[in-house]
């Protein structure tokens, strides 16, 4: 059989356990797409062996019957997790050369249930970008082009690698981490589904912290389905870490039955920006009317302080990344500058930061830093948590009102080319995080679904909303749209 | 139970070029908490390891790592704060206190500066019988300690050892209400000694594991008066931090020191600045630690990876009800139970191991008997040997078999320290000791008598000078007492002898 590296899990997973196929042919597969993928840059580390010793072990235990839910299936994993032995450097030069000795919980939990690694994914630099231009190994390209133009599109950011690598059938699934969106903007920029589980719903143990009361890990899939079996997998309750929630995880993929009726679907007024694309606005209608066809009831409802959830979102995650990136001092691991005579502790700092990181994670330490100090903690940081506390109580109320997800756009524009926000005011950047970041804020489950395309023939994606631990019903609202919507396009391959 | 009741000690008076002035301090105590893991991972505490021995990837903050709060820490944290008589809060929160430097691996400390897990207490400070001064806690938080770096090893280099890095400390925060540096280092000797009868801290200020900043303001008299009133500090002095201090007397020097500085400069027409200062012990000098433009701005925040620290009240209640006596409550049970004076009691409380020893040798004795054993002789006696009393040869019931025999009449109070002695060094039963080296007392007043039958017979020119003047009667007591060895029983002979001279 060719193309296996086409499968999505689910299918694999029933052509495995219907012995039809081999993890090992599987992951050669995969293989083999990984190594003619140079061009879109989404692996930055690949490790066969691993993927091949990994394959052969889910093999043995596929023909014992002992056959875990991930088994022998291959996926990518972002370069800010942790794992052991394997390069894990955040996309920066600050960690060049750090093999870490432990293995974070999520890809444990992933290798645990039979998983196979392909290798690490390309992403911003500490996650902290929406398009992946500021990774140290350059960026990753979107598989997708604009109808016959060869201009390069970004695959969005942070988890740009992960996207780029599951649109383009490199790998069947891949991990993703979100803190402001990293998950659900690439997801939507290249045509597959994105999930961020509620905040303490994956272990944070082993995954390079970029803003720690925000980030989240979650699964990067071609379908709803997919994504309810690697979340199922990823997640769970660790010790190591105390904002995961001591909560058993439901059988996701069991509570897919694509039935909505009688669910409440919220249209926030307040995700209508003005000079929003006649596209978007238009891609956001229709899922609506998806959801109603399906027999949702769907109700206006107004989250009155997402206006200044961007704000907040971009002083609360600098201020905790700017403390958290402090342990990059070059004193135990990672780059450290080479110092001149006379160069003492202030020095090396110094000039081991100056060059390991790059352009915009200095941008953002600088402002965390910056709003963090005495003076201006009050009038940044505080109010931003007080913003915070008020937009969770813009969910808490609509929640409590009987809505059960919210449906909004996904990004405000489908992707866009390389380079093409080099010159732009950062702050045009961010607006690509506009109605993701309440998500993270609010410490919600949030899934971005691919419902349409836009005139140039790029995917755009839908986002739903669900309440805190209820992600089964949400990927099952989902699921509907994703039946509805009937989105199977691919980008044609051309690297 | 009685309470004892404390007049407050007069403040120190150090008299300027011009004025009088007082002193207010303020000390913040290091406690390093007695646990075998970290705050936040379960690497070892153990002193004395190999460099970098004791080392987590948490302590090590490699990437992706996250504290977990090691619950017995914050158990020790509460036990100490119910000591104090403090309110244990409920709720309370880690924040991150953010600088830089090699052996702050994370470059934040762990600390709680918004939301302490305990808050206003109160330590009754002894400087004398009858006299103590009742200092202010204004809280107590859990936070991590550093690592060391050391530079003296190698000219180009600098090394680190992160052994010590995020083991436990209690952070116990005074009011300024000590007023003289013997106030300042009796009131650490207090706390030091609390924290060792509840075992939270062992109190080694040697090995760090005790320490304190202190702050130091000056005042003219009235003014400290003012501040209590008002609670307005503005009313007291710029104070000064003296920071990590771990002796006792280098506290006091250091205290006097930072005073007369201020008042030169306050006397002199300038002002102190406030500052972080440290104390040369070589050259009996404080000095600027750093300048202005080398301060630290700390940016302290909650620490997002630590859901805020909830316990409950049953919990605090359990622990309570675990507490140990304490040092204040023992020492006024030794003065009202065994009618010791406050003076002995305080001694024979300061450390809760002789209180313990003393309690096991005054039970069912005579109290002060037992007291003045334990205290005059056998602390003497293990000071000579540079022992502590869990060293000590004798035990409670040797001890306690001694001073039966002196209660007894069975030995005179001469040959108990003799007694005493061989049982220090030899070991043994006390009464089979006395029995087989027939040291016992001669209480047979048909022996007594004999003798000094004898001795009245031998020397009639004395029995004649004795009669005339009772007073020479001594020298028949004392010839009584040589001839049987000094075992006679002394009140026996009195008797006698002056039974016999009447005639």
């Amino acid at each position: 059989m060719t193309d296996l590296n086409k499968l999505t899990l689910a299918d694999a997973r029933d052509k495995l356990r219907a012995k039809e196929i081999t993890s090992v042919e599987l992951t050669e597969s995969c293989l083999a797409a990984v190594e003619k993928s140079g061009e879109l840059n989404a692996f930055v580390h690949n490790t066969p062996e691993i993927a091949l010793t990994q394959a052969k072990a889910a093999d043995a235990r596929l023909a014992e019957g002992d056959a875990p839910a991930m088994c022998g299936l291959p996926i990518g994993v972002k370069d800010l997790f942790c794992t052991k032995g394997v390069p894990s450097q955040a996309a920066s030069r600050i960690l060049e050369g750090f093999l870490p000795e432990y293995e974070s919980t999520v890809t444990q939990n992933l290798f645990d249930a039979g998983s196979v690694m392909l290798g690490k994914l390309n992403m911003d630099e500490f996650a902290m970008g929406s398009s992946n231009e500021t990774s140290v190994y350059g960026n990753a390209v979107n598989p997708w082009r604009r109808g016959n133009d060869d201009a390069k599109l970004t695959p969005g950011g942070s988890s740009g690698g992960s996207a780029a690598a599951v649109a383009a059938d490199i790998c069947l699934a891949a991990t993703g981490t979100d803190t402001g969106g990293s998950i659900r903007q690439p997801a939507a920029f290249t045509g597959i589904v994105g999930i961020k589980p509620t905040y303490g719903r994956c272990s944070r143990w082993g995954v390079v912290a970029f803003a720690s009361s925000l980030d989240q890990a979650g699964p990067m899939t071609k379908s709803v389905r997919d994504a309810a079996i690697m979340l199922e997998a990823m997640a769970g309750h660790d010790a190591k870490d105390s904002t995961s929630a001591e909560l058993a995880v439901p059988n996701f993929e069991a509570m897919l039955t694509g039935d909505i009726k009688g669910k409440k679907i919220g249209i926030p007024k307040e995700y209508r920006m003005d000079g929003m694309p006649a596209e978007i606005v238009k891609l956001w209608e229709d899922g609506t009317a998806m959801l109603k066809a399906a027999g949702a009831e769907i109700v206006d409802i107004s989250l009155p302080h997402t206006k200044y959830a961007l704000p907040a979102y971009y002083v609360i995650a600098p201020a905790e990344a700017s403390s958290n990136l402090a342990r990059y001092d070059g004193v135990r691991y990672g780059h450290r500058a080479t110092l001149a005579q006379g160069d003492g502790i202030t020095e090396m700092y110094e000039k081991t930061r100056a060059e390991g990181f790059g352009h915009e994670v200095k941008n953002r330490v600088m402002i965390g830093t910056y709003v963090l100090s005495a003076g201006f903690y009050d009038a940044y940081y505080n109010r931003a948590r007080r913003v915070r506390a008020l937009i969770k109580k813009d969910f808490d109320d609509v929640f409590a009102a009987g809505v059960d997800a919210i449906l909004t756009p996904a990004t405000p524009s489908a992707a866009f080319g390389l380079g093409e926000m080099n010159d732009a005011d950062p702050v045009k950047m961010y607006l690509n995080d506009v109605f993701t970041v309440t998500v993270n804020l609010a410490g919600l489950p949030g899934i971005s679904v691919p419902t349409g395309m836009d005139s140039q023939g790029l995917p755009l994606g839908l986002q739903l909303i669900g309440r805190p631990w209820e992600e089964g019903d949400l990927l099952n609202t989902a699921y509907a749209l994703e039946n509805a919507a009937g989105f199977v396009a691919k980008p044609s391959q051309w690297w | 139970m009685l309470d004892l009741t404390y007049e407050t000690p007069k403040p120190k008076v150090i008299a300027g070029a011009k004025h009088d002035w007082e002193l207010v301090i303020g000390l913040e105590v290091h406690a390093q908490v007695s646990s075998n893991a970290k705050l936040f991972s379960g690497a070892s505490t153990q002193f004395g390891n190999e460099p970098n021995a004791n080392v987590s990837f948490v302590d090590a903050a490699m990437p992706g790592m996250l504290p977990t709060i090691n619950e017995y820490c914050v158990e020790q944290a509460v036990r100490t704060g119910l000591a104090l008589n403090a309110e244990i809060n409920l709720w309370s929160a880690f924040d991150r206190k953010n600088y830089f430097y090699p052996d702050l691996p994370q470059g934040y400390q762990i600390s709680q500066l918004y939301h302490p897990i305990v808050g206003e207490g109160e330590i009754i400070v002894d400087m004398a019988p009858g006299i103590a001064r009742k200092v202010g806690v204004e809280r107590i938080h859990l936070e991590q300690d550093a690592g060391k770096s050391v530079h003296d090893m190698d000219p180009n280099m600098s090394f680190v050892d992160l052994n010590r890095t995020g083991v436990a400390l209690m952070e116990i925060v005074s009011r300024p209400d000590i007023r003289g540096p013997e106030e300042a280092a009796a009131y650490v000797t207090k706390l030091r000694q609390i924290l060792r009868y509840l075992g939270t801290c062992d109190g080694n200020m040697q090995n760090g594991n005790m320490r304190a900043d202190v702050n130091v303001s000056i005042c003219r008299p009235g003014q400290y008066e003012k501040y209590q009133e008002t609670g307005d500090f503005s009313h007291l002095g710029t104070r000064c931090e003296i920071k990590n201090m771990n002796s006792m007397r280098f506290i006091q020097m250091a205290i006097e020191y930072e005073a007369r500085r201020q008042i030169a400069i306050v006397e002199g027409g300038g002002k102190v600045d406030q500052e972080t200062r440290l104390y040369d012990a070589d050259k009996n000098e404080t000095r600027s630690m750093r300048s202005k433009e080398e301060a630290h701005d700390y940016r302290y925040f909650p620490d997002p990876d630590l859901l805020p620290l909830e316990i409950e009240q049953a919990w605090v209640d359990d622990i309570k009800s675990t507490l140990p006596e304490l040092p204040d409550e023992k020492k006024s049970r030794f003065v009202n139970d065994f009618g010791l004076s406050e003076y002995d009691a305080s001694v024979l409380t300061a450390e809760s191991e002789n209180a313990v020893f003393f309690e096991e040798v005054a039970n069912g004795r005579n109290g002060k008997l037992a007291a003045n054993w334990v205290i005059n002789e056998l602390f003497g006696r293990l000071k000579k040997d540079d022992k502590g009393i869990s060293d000590s040869p004798i035990s409670p019931a040797q001890l306690g078999g001694v001073i039966d025999l002196i209660s007894s009449d069975a030995i005179s109070g001469k040959i108990a320290k003799d007694l005493f002695e061989i049982v220090y060094t030899e070991g043994g039963d006390p009464a089979q000791i006395v029995e087989d080296r027939g040291m016992k007392q001669v209480t047979d007043t048909g022996a007594i008598e004999a003798a000094l039958d004898e001795i009245i017979a031998a020397n009639p020119a004395q029995v004649e000078k004795a009669q005339q003047n009772p007073k020479l009667a001594g020298w028949f007591v004392g010839q009584v007492m040589k001839a049987t060895g000094g075992k006679a029983n002394p009140k026996a002979v009195n008797q006698l002898v002056a039974q016999k001279l009447k005639g």
